[in-house]
């Protein structure tokens, strides 16, 4: 703590109207002086960059791989579709960056038929946006399961929405609209999922953002699936 | 006036007698935010030490290039460029402490602590001497953040590192990992350690006076 108190009388210095310690450095030496530790900066960041980004790719890939496997119940593939123009293709449009489009995933059992769509979502929750995918089949327009991607709601309560296995299996088969019901209040209806108690923002965000994605999404994935086959 | 260290005082005394957290109140912060798992309070502890060794490696090493007129300006942009660093580093090896973390390691860029050693020690001394200090502060910062984080994540998760201590019959205080949790650990870690400082301030003093001795005890 005693050498802070060191620094006092410099910083006085710097102060208008003090009397300059130091001689007047001229301003070119200062401009240097930033212009190339904000060069070498640079030069260390884009290093570094370079060197960690293909982990970092490689893992998100991953993460996304794992949880297109474990909404569709591992199918044995999938193929990507891209939103475009109120539409699914099979690949970009031509000119159209692939990485801004939206993307679904249509994932395919063994003997070739379809098992269902894997589609990402996010909206805000309680803290902030939660970025989930979710399974889901066109033709029995069930929901296959869900997961949460990425969220930052309250550790403990909001959190329940990945934690709690109970509301996670929720989502294997229920039927669309999906309606969130309070705890014990369930009448049976296929549509039904028990909400969290503590958590009743997130869990309806959680309902909210499949509903909205199958409501905005919906018909443009069944008109894929007839048009394909 | 300040009073002259040798190196080995500038080693020890941010581990403990000046811990940055716990005795000059620096860095709380983080030390809030992110210290309700003891695998967080690590990976923010580790990041911390990284950013606050290599800038007082090169604050220290070129103190006498960097004008005073934009020393500030200087630290902050050495500081920064390591955060970065950190962050991605931190995000290729371990992803989802990275995300847990989330905007608390860009924030490292502000924490006052190490901007502190900077102005304070590395500007004014030997590379050596720096380097022994910013150790010291560092490993400081880790054993307050370490206190905090096994305080928390015991009682708030009822596990250690992630390993389940209580069995399943263990409710958690899930208050402890909310930042309310924060601020009561800290204050009664606080109070353990002031109530200590005096007990044994309290028996130096009987103890000198017993002895006979006069004018020792201030």
């Amino acid at each position: 703590m005693s050498d802070d108190k060191q620094v006092l009388p410099q910083t006085g210095a710097d102060g208008a109207g003090g009397p300059p310690k130091q001689e007047e450095v001229s301003s070119l030496k200062l401009l240097i002086t930033l212009s190339l530790a904000g060069a070498l900066a640079g030069l260390l960041i884009v290093f570094v960059y370079q060197l960690t980004q293909p982990t970092i790719q490689a893992y998100k890939a991953m993460k996304l791989r794992e949880a297109v496997s474990e909404v569709l119940g591992a199918p044995e593939r999938w193929a990507t579709l891209y939103v475009y123009d109120d539409a699914l293709a099979l690949s970009p449009p031509a000119g159209v960056d692939a990485a801004t489009l939206e993307m679904v995933f249509l994932g395919y059992s063994e003997d070739g038929s379809v098992v269902g769509y894997a589609i990402q979502g996010g909206e805000p929750g309680f803290q902030d946006i939660i970025d989930l995918i979710f399974g889901y089949d066109a033709q029995a327009r069930t929901v296959l399961g869900m997961k949460v991607l990425a969220n930052k709601e309250t550790p403990g309560l909001g959190d329940k929405i990945v934690k709690d296995s109970a509301f996670v299996a929720e989502f294997r088969g229920p039927e669309v609209p999906l309606v969130g019901v309070k705890m014990g209040r369930a009448s049976g209806a296929a549509n039904e999922i028990d909400m969290i108690t503590g958590a009743t923002i997130s869990s309806r965000t959680v309902i909210g953002i499949i509903n909205n994605q199958l409501e905005r999404l919906g018909p443009m994935l069944e008109a894929y699936l007839e048009g394909a086959s | 006036m300040p009073t002259k260290t040798t190196p080995g005082q500038d080693l020890t005394r941010g581990i403990w007698r000046e811990n940055p957290v716990l005795i000059q109140m620096l860095g709380l912060c983080p030390a809030l935010a992110v210290s309700n798992t003891v695998q967080n309070s690590l990976a923010m502890g580790l990041a911390t030490f990284f950013v606050l060794f290599c800038s007082s490696l090169l604050v220290s090493l070129f103190k006498n290039y960097i004008p005073q007129e934009v020393r500030i300006s200087t630290y902050i942009l050495i500081i920064a460029t390591f955060v970065t660093v950190a962050d991605m580093v931190l995000e290729a090896v371990v992803p989802e402490t990275h995300a847990e973390l989330g905007a608390f390691i860009a924030l490292i860029v502000v924490n006052c602590m190490i901007l502190g050693r900077q102005e304070a020690f590395s500007s004014k001394n030997t590379v050596g001497r720096s380097l022994l200090d910013a150790v010291g502060v560092g490993i400081g910062f880790i054993i307050a953040m370490l206190m905090m984080g096994s305080v928390r994540e015991i009682l708030g998760y009822g596990s250690f590192l992630g390993f389940p201590l209580f069995g399943s019959g263990y409710e958690p205080w899930i208050i402890f990992i909310l930042p309310p949790g924060g601020f009561l650990t800290i204050g009664f870690i606080l109070l353990a350690m002031n109530w200590w400082e005096k007990r044994k301030a309290d028996r130096a003093r009987a103890g000198t006076l017993a002895d006979g001795a006069v004018g020792r005890a201030a």
